[in-house]
């Protein structure tokens, strides 16, 4: 049934790819995973579009489809588009990789982005952000805060992303308070505000504190600020659902990355790239205020932001993974092409990973 | 913690059972409406809207049954009066639904809630256990519970429900009789309608008070296949609703389980428990919709029997002087 649902919410969605006129302007397309009203993480990838539309309005139209889900239906979305006289497609999600690249190769002479994944081509640029820094400081506060020391975690599925923060979070939480545990809830969606809440409500039961999330919905921070406990904001700045629950909220902001490679494609300076951005990038990972902590807690909280903004990494041995076997030796750096494709956990996060 | 969880469980089966038992009673007239999704999209974001408009969450529930139902009626004028088929039409009232609400809504994403006030029995709703479970729920959640009763009642112990069900079975009969046909099963649509509104409601009111694009993530369409796994019965709904919602929020729950600090159990629980942790979380997630498939061959194994549950009208169309 919900299959059915999706194959046909994605056929009419075809229908729908909402497109200005003006056929002189170069035109700039966006694939979402999830509705533009999520607030969540395509919300912030429609913010981007926006100030591409904003800055470069005059020579560039923009066009959007949303929730188009990943896997065979992605291809469609962007065959669509590419035959629609996009001239740069960017993907959002890591769902989307193969389908996008399928299309990239059959059609040269459109420029594809894809956000958060590893596979490239003459005219596919992948681009990324490094969550994980913001998610070492998260996991610093969350240790510091709670006093149960159980914080509770919610993530969709086991990808690289996903664990490479999860394993940022135990390594931050476990700098500050090596008797930090972290229960970590698969909730298996992006976005399910019914099931976040639920799973939310599993952890605070169950003794949690301090919530993160990797879902998309605000779902869980109303339920930490129900419930009384901390939780941290994702993809935007959830204040206004926990003004008593938020320590922080870890920002997604693609802005200035869209409009220099929508500019560079109006050029014809266009060159498929690879780039991670942080903290120190523009603060492409934005952190929102520090905010229902302690001053020493935020104090703590900014020394590592610019630590990081300095260009340590989080990933900096000595790491084990989780069963003890070593991965990164004394003052080793692991390396991005590592971090890209992680599939273990590290020392310190209890539980197995679902494979 | 047991009666936390069993609220957690309440809350997430209460819009699966609002949704399923108006579906029911429109099934049991003879119709098919695939648009539970869709109305229940729109009775979510208008219960949101209507609140934040007015300030009361009842209006904002109030608002959503209405709208749910008028919604509903687009469906009936145009599968009972303009004789669509009723499989197409109604998943272009879940398509429209589901747009729509996107539509409408999109001033009210990022914007918190009212929440629907809970009953509180001074005393009562403070008895261990039990306690805010019986009388400390929202009000939502009896009205779930009248429905369930309230409609066992009609169509099994009332001639109106029989009626209906007679119209259901077997529409050219009911018609050579004399029955309104056409009429009840616009009242039928409607009441469909009216309760798949009172589910959305739910979502944006009490289960998750904020409004965004597509919240009831498939919801409706839940609710669908439990009418089906109930074989049209009232109190097999509610069974359903609460094997769902037990199910997703026991798996949730066991994930977050630290077994080290659980070995004060008995051993064969704690040996259970160890084992459905070991089951990987998506197999886990799957186990509610697994359960209806099982469920749905168990009952078509015995075709005498499938036969005398469905409603045998069920999605056929029907013109009165045909």
């Amino acid at each position: 049934m919900k299959k059915l649902l999706f194959a046909v919410t994605t056929a009419a969605i075809f229908g729908m790819a909402v497109t200005a006129q003006a056929a002189d302007k170069m035109k700039a397309c966006w694939v979402y995973v999830g509705p533009i009203g999520d607030f969540g993480y395509s919300y912030q990838h429609n913010l981007g579009r926006l100030a591409v539309q904003k800055e470069l309005g005059d020579k560039v139209q923009t066009s959007y489809l949303e929730n188009v889900s990943e896997g065979p239906d992605a291809e469609r979305a962007f065959e669509r588009l590419a035959r629609d006289h996009c001239k740069i497609i960017f993907g959002t999600s890591f769902g989307f990789m193969d389908a996008e690249y399928k299309v990239a190769k059959k059609f040269p002479n459109i420029y594809f982005e894809h956000a958060t994944g590893f596979k490239t081509a003459k005219n596919m640029g992948i681009y990324n952000l490094r969550w994980y820094e913001g998610r070492y400081i998260m996991g610093q506060i969350a240790a510091k805060v709670s006093k149960s020391h159980i914080g509770g975690y919610i993530v969709s599925f086991p990808i690289p992303e996903v664990l490479m923060d999860i394993n940022a979070f135990v390594l931050g939480a476990h700098s500050v308070d090596p008797n930090f545990k972290l229960k970590i809830v698969w909730v298996n969606s992006w976005f399910d505000p019914g099931k976040e809440a639920d799973a939310a409500k599993a952890l605070i039961d169950q003794g949690a504190d301090v919530l993160g999330q990797h879902t998309d919905s605000t779902a869980a921070m109303q339920v930490a600020e129900k419930r009384g406990v901390h939780a941290f904001g994702q993809a935007s700045d959830m204040i206004k659902f926990g003004p008593h629950a938020q320590l922080t909220a870890l920002e997604d902001n693609w802005a200035p990355y869209y409009v220099s490679r929508v500019k560079a494609a109006l050029d014809g300076t266009w060159k498929p790239d690879n780039v991670w951005l942080g903290i120190k990038d523009d603060n492409a990972v934005e952190l929102a205020p520090f905010t229902n902590m302690p001053d020493d807690v935020k104090a703590m909280a900014e020394a590592t932001k610019k630590k990081i903004a300095g260009g340590w990494n989080p990933f900096t041995g000595p790491i084990n993974k989780q069963d003890g076997t070593p991965w990164l030796k004394d003052g080793q750096v692991a390396k991005d092409s590592v971090l890209l494709g992680m599939n273990f956990y590290v020392q310190g996060v209890e539980g197995t990973l679902p494979k | 913690m047991l009666e936390a969880i069993l609220l957690t469980i309440a809350t997430a089966s209460t819009p699966l059972l609002l949704a399923g038992i108006g579906e029911l009673v429109v099934e049991r007239s003879g119709v098919l409406n695939l648009g539970v999704e869709g109305m229940m999209l729109m009775g979510a974001v208008s219960g949101f809207a209507a609140a934040q408009m007015t300030g009361s969450a009842w209006l904002g529930v109030f608002a959503a049954l209405i709208v749910g139902a008028l919604f509903s009626l687009l469906f009936a004028f145009l599968t009972l009066s303009l004789v669509t088929n009723q499989v197409a039409t109604g998943l272009a009232l879940t398509l429209l639904g589901t747009g729509l609400s996107g539509m409408l809504g999109e001033s009210y994403v990022g914007r918190p809630g009212l929440r629907l006030g809970t009953l509180d029995i001074p005393g009562l709703t403070d008895l261990p256990i039990v306690g805010h479970l019986l009388f400390g729920e929202d009000p939502l959640f009896y009205i779930s519970i009248i429905l369930v009763i309230g409609v066992s009642w009609f169509l099994f112990r009332t001639r109106a429900g029989l009626t209906l069900r007679s119209i259901g079975d077997n529409h050219g009969s009911a018609h050579a009789l004399g029955i309104p046909v056409i009429g009840i099963r616009y009242l039928a649509v409607l009441f469909g309608g009216a309760c798949a509104g009172l589910a959305g409601a739910q979502l944006t009111l009490v289960y998750t008070p904020q409004w965004v694009e597509n919240m009831s993530a498939g919801r409706g369409w839940i609710a669908l296949a439990l009418v089906v796994f109930a074989s049209w019965r009232p109190w097999r709904v509610f069974a359903g609703a609460y094997l769902f919602g037990a199910i997703t929020i026991a798996q949730l729950n066991i994930q977050a389980l630290s077994m080290p600090d659980m070995t004060f159990l008995p051993a064969p629980v704690y040996w259970l428990l160890a084992t459905i942790k070991a089951v990987p979380s998506q197999f886990l997630s799957s186990l509610p919709y697994l359960a209806t498939v099982v469920v749905l061959v168990l009952i078509s194994r015995n075709r005498r029997l499938t036969m005398m549950n469905t409603p045998a009208s069920l999605g056929r169309a029907f013109v009165p002087d045909r």
